[in-house]
């Protein structure tokens, strides 16, 4: 314990925690989420039944607002943390359009310089992307939920039908960045070890 | 989105409860939980089903208690333009529109449980007490929402009216086309529940609800049930159709 004490770690214990936390709510809340939509899907497609949680309309929605408050819990759990903690300021702040072209240009050649414990410009970009789009869904989810109670929210997302329509797409976008996350830590596992054991975070170059 | 379940008429719900209760969570059991992939995909332990499906009754009745203390009996649901009524109106009911019941020649509306006045009522009677008219969202569960205006007697004018005990839990509502429903006294209070008698300014047809029907637009759609027979003011939980085999029963918007 002493000898990791005296280097930082790549992922904090708190942060390790949260992560597998939200992860396991997030996807209850697309499984249950998918038995929701299905009773009135309003795209050309459905969810396979067995990849729902729930499989129907009720009990998907009994799995969705009991899922919903863990998520609710972490995420607020999480945003405390990061702020206070410096985690947000320190490892998501931007670093400027340059560093931006030239990381995404590195990325795009698969040339991924990973660093434990170290974010570069585009992963800045995609971990505050898919936290903005995790606020979104929840603050989207409440004025679909409430949408009389919490009118003034509804509104924010331009009434009833099209905040259910936001719920929706945001869906799509964390699954987008999910398959972006998934493929790097395939082609890095060690990043994958490093979320879950407390692991050093590597030095400076 | 059709189910239906045969419920013995000439029993009462009292009389059932534990066996519905049983059969309720037996039925969330098998929808709920046949889910091998969910063990895989989030570690949870399904090693006693009627564990996880008691733990999800449990969050529905904790849900129910945090969607009563966010509701506000002031705040009225947005009203509308006539111009953004939807149309043509979608049906919905538990059976397709060609199913659709009509009014037995000797319907009369009871009024049941903790009222002073168990009289009858004729649709004529309920038209001559005051009547207020409303263009509001119908947000159904499924997630499908439309814009409709109805007319007819505010409710809490009406649990005035015969005299019902205000300080009860619950009103329930029985449909003669088998459906039931049940909402907080709260609910039945809030200024645009109404017992409507119109639909789009002409009295109600079979599939709008004939002769009358609730129309709660603080409520999911599910709520407003159609064709009613007998109104209940009660202290005892009367869930409803689709409550029982777990909507959740609050189902505030």
């Amino acid at each position: 314990m002493d000898q990791f004490q005296a280097h930082r770690s790549a992922h904090p214990l708190p942060i390790r925690i949260m992560h597998w936390i939200g992860a396991a709510a997030v996807i209850c809340m697309f499984l249950s989420g998918w038995a929701i939509y299905n009773a009135s899907p309003d795209l050309p497609l459905t969810f396979p039944r067995g990849l729902t949680l729930g499989g129907w309309l009720a009990a998907g929605i009994a799995w969705h607002i009991s899922v919903m408050w863990v998520l609710f819990a972490d995420g607020l759990a999480y945003l405390a943390y990061g702020t206070i903690s410096g985690h947000f300021w320190r490892d998501l702040r931007p670093t400027g359009p340059r560093a931006l072209l030239r990381d995404l240009g590195d990325a795009l050649r698969f040339r991924l310089p990973h660093r434990l414990g170290h974010y570069n410009a585009v992963q800045r970009l995609l971990y505050t992307a898919v936290i903005l789009c995790i606020c979104v869904q929840v603050l989207t989810g409440l004025s679909i939920w409430k949408p009389v109670q919490l009118a003034w929210l509804a509104r924010l997302f331009g009434g009833y039908p099209l905040a259910r329509n936001i719920h929706l797409a945001m869906m799509f976008c964390i699954i987008a960045f999910l398959a972006v996350h998934l493929l790097l830590v395939a082609i890095y596992p060690r990043t994958l070890v490093s979320m879950v054991a407390s692991t050093r975070a590597e030095g400076e170059q | 989105m059709i189910r239906r379940r045969q419920v013995p008429p000439s029993v009462s719900l009292a009389e059932i409860a534990p066996e519905v209760a049983k059969l309720t969570r037996r039925r969330l059991l098998r929808h709920g939980l046949s889910l091998g992939s969910l063990a895989l995909l989030t570690g949870c332990d399904l090693s006693t089903h009627s564990g996880v499906d008691a733990a999800l009754w449990a969050m529905l009745r904790f849900d129910d208690r945090v969607q009563a203390a966010l509701f506000n009996p002031q705040r009225l649901a947005e009203t509308y333009a006539a111009s953004a009524i939807t149309r043509p109106f979608r049906f919905n009911a538990y059976y397709p529109v060609w199913e659709t019941r009509m009014v037995p020649d000797d319907w009369g509306l009871a009024v049941t449980g903790l009222v002073a006045d168990k009289t009858p009522w004729t649709v004529d009677r309920l038209r001559g007490l005051p009547q207020q008219a409303q263009i509001t969202r119908h947000i159904c569960i499924e997630g499908w929402s439309q814009i409709g205006q109805w007319s007819g007697v505010p409710l809490h004018l009406f649990l005035r009216h015969v005299g019902a005990d205000l300080r009860a839990r619950y009103v329930a509502f029985t449909c003669f086309d088998n459906y039931s429903t049940s909402i907080d006294m709260a609910s039945a209070l809030h200024p645009q529940t109404i017992l409507a008698l119109d639909f789009e300014q002409q009295p109600l047809t079979p599939e709008w609800g004939a002769p009358v029907r609730l129309r709660i637009p603080v409520k999911l759609g599910f709520k407003s049930a159609k064709n009613l027979e007998s109104i209940a003011v009660t202290n005892t939980y009367p869930g409803g159709f689709w409550e029982n085999q777990g909507y959740d029963w609050f189902s505030g918007v």
